[in-house]
């Protein structure tokens, strides 16, 4: 009797397991609609990956997703001036997965192949953490799917490697440098010391290090005056503010972003380190709107591109801006222009691989007709010049804070100068820190 | 213990071995990552049975993944097994080294220097910029393995595989370990330390001599997440990982040595799908389930299947 009862419960584990791998087969079992193939489908389904939460959500992340949002809302509409004035892509209308960025590169990893082989999207724009792009860029390859990245700044992705499932629609982080570096020298020709307060990790690294790097390629004599790394999150620096304080150098180098800048503008202000050096933010354009009337003039201001404040006036952007600030009550600010691009681009992509071969494309049709387009976006036209065609160049525009404008709650920026793709971008095949280090190499600046 | 209760892994080993080839690629590679950590979640639990709770097992984690990495780069390994001997062989040194200090203290001082331990190791990762690539990361291409190079549609198949053999020696000598004095004798530090010290036992040595097998399957589980996800990062040594292993820990429960697994398990897959269907809330609802375990199933998800076992014996 005991005998049997101990048999009879394993056969009801057993049979317990087989049930709970059959669960597991289920739910895992593919699901949704099916890939691009000849047939015309029924929707585009994009997964979006930003960050949905964190410390980059506020700054970035969802002014990224709120961009997504309104863009794809026009087009499925057929709300969008020409030449996206094509419902959805190529009258197919865009579905949308929003995915957190949010838990790490394995947790972004495991998202992404959910994406490509639970949820079958047809591709996925994402990544503003450079070490998610870097994660996540072989992993594309190696399921042969489709990734277009918008918003991370590391050089590495196409400097190191090359793909031919990955895209990326903005300028790396070299441009931002090189054009402040351009930028100081056009309004202080006569500059002569510099310093730097940057985050301590990959970006701020690399940002300081390039600006530096370019100021002394361009003017050998400028001295350095301190090089400060505070932690990332670091939130309090009265010790570095004391510190550039004792120094003096003309020029104080920031390439802090979202919750960072501001604790650092606000907490120089009563110590007046913007009388005494001017003040380079090369995200800026992220904290005007916020600060408002905290922000203080005489400050240079990058975006990250002809983005935000920036941005052209061309009537792509005036209607960009117009749908964006009607539905979010904000204008939209760099990381929003991002991921215009990424989505410009990738119509554009499709409607021209549809255009070449007459019916719906396959992905391979879609990537083939990816590389090396230039399409317009509220930015203005961006070209996909580097890495073989998949990643993108574009201008940077700097500006310096004037006058406070009651109308738009932010510091008007004068004295722009926009510097041509060809200026602040390494050529072809060259990295990015040879190109620095030689002089700037078939640069052409205006 | 019962024929059965000895039977359960062996089952378990051969459904998971099935499971591999049978679920879509995205499941397999979520499965790996579970295993993995659940190895790491093994080792914060075999420390917890004493009494003493890590918040820096990031450390292993992380010291051997990179360890791992290093090799990858600079000497161009490419042996899954040889990356894994390493990485555990990192982490050993790693446990043998901060376990001198570590095996002195208790309780939150136990907490917060081996917490200090992990954050000093994520410092370095951050500033060893030239060498770490600072918050980029490295990146670790498909190893070999056994000398064969895995397609690259059966890569991922193939990692999962070695993950769940390291899991199955990981279990069978964990198992060993309970059943042997040593294991005894850190259940009994917990009820009494001061009780064990007069008997006669050393109770330094034997949380010392914990601590570093602890280490050795913290690295394990560090070498397995870099094979599988072929990226490493600093966030592998914050203590907000360390913290998730704890939190896995709570949420599978601490008795035997399946929970860790099954606990990891179930924590990747929810994650998965709460990051599908609620991409906006979903740490709100891993909170609610923390909590909902804690006041209705103190013992861990796994208490009550311990409990059913326990009955058929």
């Amino acid at each position: 009797m005991r005998q049997r009862n101990v048999h009879t419960s394993v056969a009801r584990r057993v049979a317990g397991i087989a049930a709970a791998a059959a669960l597991a087969v289920a739910v895992g079992a593919p699901g949704g609609t099916a890939g691009a193939g000849p047939a015309r489908p029924a929707e585009v389904k994009i997964g979006i990956v930003t960050f949905l939460s964190g410390p980059a959500a506020a700054p970035f992340g969802i002014p990224a997703r709120n961009a997504a949002e309104v863009l794809i809302d026009e087009i499925n509409a057929g709300r969008a001036p020409a030449p996206y004035n094509q419902r959805g892509i190529a009258g197919v209308p865009i579905r949308v997965v929003y995915v957190d960025e949010a838990g790490g590169a394995d947790r972004q990893v495991a998202e992404f192949r959910r994406l490509v082989l639970d949820e079958r999207v047809d591709l996925v724009i994402g990544y503003i953490s450079s070490a998610d792009c870097l994660a996540v860029a072989p992993v594309a390859e190696e399921l042969r799917a489709l990734l277009v990245m918008f918003d991370c700044g590391t050089n590495q992705i196409f400097e190191e490697r090359s793909y031919r499932y990955v895209f990326r629609t903005h300028g790396h982080q070299i441009l931002d440098n090189v054009g402040a570096a351009r930028y100081i020298l056009r309004i202080k020709p006569e500059i002569a010391s510099i310093a730097g307060i940057n985050q301590n990790y990959a970006w701020g690294q690399d940002s300081w290090r390039d600006f530096r790097d370019s100021v002394r390629r361009l003017k050998p004599d400028v001295r350095v005056m301190g090089e400060h790394f505070p932690p990332l999150f670091g939130g309090e620096y009265s010790a570095q503010i004391s510190a550039l304080l004792g120094a003096r150098p003309e020029v104080v180098h920031t390439s802090f972003w979202g919750g960072d800048l501001e604790s650092f503008l606000i907490q120089q202000l009563p110590r007046r380190l913007y009388e005494r050096s001017t003040l380079v933010l090369t995200t800026g354009d992220t904290v005007l709107p916020r600060l408002g009337r905290n922000m203080i003039p005489g400050v240079v201001v990058g975006a990250r591109g002809p983005h935000g404040a920036l941005a052209p006036n061309v009537p792509l952007n005036r209607w960009f801006r117009e749908v964006y600030a009607r539905r979010f009550n904000v204008r939209p600010v760099y990381p929003s222009y991002h991921m215009s691009q990424a989505i410009f681009g990738v119509k554009t992509a499709y409607e021209r691989a549809q255009r070449q071969v007459g019916g719906w494309p396959t992905r391979e049709q879609v990537i083939d007709a990816f590389r090396g387009i230039t399409f317009d976006t509220p930015s203005g036209p961006i070209r996909m010049a580097l890495g073989r065609g998949h990643q993108a160049i574009e201008p940077v525009a700097y500006g310096i804070t004037s006058r406070f404008n009651t109308a738009t709650g932010e510091y008007d920026l004068t004295r722009v100068v926009v510097f041509p793709a060809e200026c602040v971008n390494p050529p072809e095949g060259m990295t990015s820190a040879d190109w620095i280090a030689q002089g700037f190499p078939g640069a052409r600046c205006p | 213990m019962n024929g059965l209760g000895r039977a359960l892994p062996a089952v378990l080993l051969l459904v998971f071995a099935v499971l591999g080839s049978v679920l879509p690629g995205w499941l397999v590679f979520v499965l790996t990552l579970a295993l993995a950590k659940g190895l790491v979640v093994l080792a914060v639990v075999v420390l917890m049975r004493a009494g003493l709770v890590s918040f820096g097992h990031g450390l292993f984690f992380a010291g051997a993944a990179y360890a791992a990495g290093f090799a990858t780069r600079a000497w161009e390994v490419k042996e899954a097994l040889l990356l894994i001997l390493l990485g555990v062989a990192v982490a050993v040194a790693l446990g043998a080294v901060f376990g001198l200090l570590a095996a002195r203290y208790r309780e939150i001082f136990f907490a917060m220097l081996s917490l200090a331990f992990s954050m000093v190791l994520y410092g370095v990762l951050i500033k060893a910029y030239t060498l770490t690539g600072g918050s980029d990361g490295l990146r670790i291409p498909v190893p070999t393995i056994l000398g064969v190079v895995p397609q690259l549609e059966q890569a991922r198949l193939a990692i999962y595989y070695v993950a769940l053999a390291a899991v199955a020696v990981a279990v069978a000598l964990i198992r060993r370990y309970s059943a042997a004095p040593l294991g005894y004798l850190m259940q009994a530090v917990r009820d009494n330390e001061v009780r064990v010290g007069y008997l006669g036992a050393s109770v330094n040595r034997a949380i010392y001599l914990t601590y570093v097998l602890s280490a050795a399957l913290g690295g394990l589980g560090g070498v397995l997440v870099a094979l599988n996800v072929g990226h490493i990062d600093p966030n592998l040594a914050y203590w907000t990982t360390s913290g998730e292993f704890v939190f896995i820990a709570l949420l599978g429960g601490t008795e035997g040595v399946l929970a860790p697994l099954a606990g990891a398990i179930v924590y990747e897959l929810f994650k998965s799908y709460a990051f599908k269907y609620a991409p906006y809330a979903w740490q709100m609802m891993m909170g609610g389930i923390m909590l909902a375990i804690i006041l209705f199933l103190p013992g861990g998800l796994w208490a009550p299947i311990e409990r059913a076992l326990r009955r058929t014996r």
